[in-house]
């Protein structure tokens, strides 16, 4: 496994890449399950405790959670190989240092932002993942697990919004460096098609991250506001 | 106009540097930077103290030998600029200006300013060339390139060499450099035709020397005197990866 990580520093970004555009690509499946808590109230319930059920229960998707799991810690383990190899090639630095005028914040701290993502997964599965495989839910009208319920009520505590809010925001962020990235890092060269990846990557950013913010807020304001 | 200077002073690659003030009366605004650092050498020669040591050589934009880190970013305020084309013209009477050497864990400081960056001859060496002796040169017809390859290319290879792209990437990654020599000849036919094992090579000698990842900030292309393109590094990229999965086809 080391030789393998340490094969290139071009190879790492591919890994990289990889997982990380996988790890998008579940995002964008992620919320379009999650639409279904903008359903009317009833609908809502029913529909979303079914789709639990068929999301956890479903062999292939099953296997899909797997790989899901695993590129999520390959990329968390590459970035911080990266990261301490990078310091080193970085090479101490100046005493007066005015380079942050010439890129993105959030391109210089992809690492401080996949923190707060990482965070923020820990508390997520906690809270819904570990809780819906095993903890005592209770049941809906057609006997499943009524993990509607426990989403509503979660999001019922203004504190747990704005946290919710923080972690997408840092999301947000990410994606807009990262999708783009690695376009270019698998060589998105000819500039045509570099640019329309980079309005593909900007959009679906904007989606991913408009989207998320969303659901929480809407959640409150309807269930625990009016 | 009268300026202030804080200069990174270092006796040689082994030893602890330190930045250490000077102050100029009479600099005109006219003066490259490059001569205003020699007035500063002139006095100090005067006065029995060891001269300020930094590279330079056309003092024209166009061998890449001189480069300062001045005021916070690599070949100082302006952009597309190499070290020896700005003037004192862009600095304020009474401005302090820090100047350090492009630093970069693959460049080690040889003494005050001077940096040894023979480790981008290496990569070059690698494959920054044509293996086939031509002879004298060939008739120019006789490989048919539109004008617009030619160009592209040429936005290419006019990088100089210079290390702005090192010293300003907060990963002390080469891939602006390596990438802008592998895609010049990558965009030529006679260069295409070893570019797979060319782009190999280059890499595992720029991993060699000790240079970081590319993470896409994009800081190198607006710090570059020539330019270049971070397209460039999408190029190798491509060509990288192209050649890991087929194989550098020989």
């Amino acid at each position: 496994m080391s030789t393998f990580l340490e094969n290139s520093t071009l190879f790492r970004k591919v890994l990289m890449a990889l997982t990380g555009l996988f790890l998008s690509v579940f995002l964008i499946v992620h919320l379009a399950g999650n639409l279904q808590l903008l359903l009317p109230p009833d609908q809502a319930s029913i529909q979303f405790n079914q789709y639990s059920k068929f999301m956890t229960s479903n062999l292939l998707i099953k296997i899909v959670s797997y790989v899901l799991y695993l590129s999520i810690i390959l990329h968390a383990v590459l970035s911080l190989i990266i990261t301490l190899k990078n310091k080193k090639s970085a090479g101490g630095g100046y005493a007066y240092d005015k380079r942050a005028k010439v890129s993105n914040w959030y391109s210089r701290n992809m690492g401080i932002l996949g923190t707060i993502i990482l965070l923020f997964l820990i508390v997520h599965m906690k809270d819904f993942w570990y809780e819906y495989k095993f903890g005592s839910l209770p049941m809906d009208a057609e006997g499943n697990k009524d993990l509607f319920s426990i989403v509503v009520s979660a999001f019922g505590e203004p504190l747990y919004v704005v946290g919710y809010i923080i972690a997408f925001v840092a999301l947000g962020y990410h994606l807009l460096h990262g999708i783009f990235s690695a376009f270019k890092t698998f060589g998105a060269y000819p500039s045509r098609i570099s640019s329309l990846l980079y309005f593909i990557s900007t959009g679906l950013t904007i989606l991913l991250t408009v989207g998320f913010i969303f659901i929480p807020i809407f959640i409150y304001l309807k269930y625990h506001i009016a | 106009m009268k300026i202030k200077l804080k200069i990174w002073r270092q006796i040689n690659a082994e030893s602890k540097g330190k930045l250490v003030d000077y102050s100029l009366d009479n600099v005109e605004e006219d003066m490259s930077f490059l001569e205003m650092l020699d007035l500063l050498n002139e006095e100090l020669i005067l006065k029995g103290e060891r001269p300020v040591e930094f590279d330079h050589d056309c003092r024209e934009g166009i061998c890449g030998t001189c480069g300062l880190f001045i005021n916070g970013r690599a070949h100082g305020p302006l952009a597309g600029t190499s070290t020896c084309q700005l003037h004192m013209r862009s600095f304020k009477d009474g401005e302090t200006i820090y100047i350090e050497p492009f630093r970069g864990g693959a460049f080690n400081v040889i003494r005050d300013l001077k940096i040894d960056r023979s480790s981008f001859d290496r990569i070059m060496s690698k494959g920054g060339y044509i293996s086939t002796p031509v002879g004298d040169a060939p008739e120019a017809n006789a490989v048919p390139i539109t004008h617009d390859q030619a160009e592209s290319a040429f936005d290419s290879a006019a990088c100089i060499g210079c290390g702005a792209c090192v010293a300003t990437c907060k990963n002390g990654s080469a891939a602006l450099f390596t990438s802008a020599k592998i895609t010049h000849l990558a965009k030529l036919p006679q260069g295409k035709v070893e570019s797979r094992a060319r782009v190999l090579k280059m890499v595992e000698q720029m991993d060699e020397e000790g240079f970081g990842h590319c993470t896409n900030t994009l800081a190198c292309q607006v710090e570059c005197p020539q330019e270049i393109s971070v397209s460039n590094i999408d190029r190798m990229n491509w060509e990288y990866n192209k050649a890991k999965i087929l194989g550098k086809g020989d």
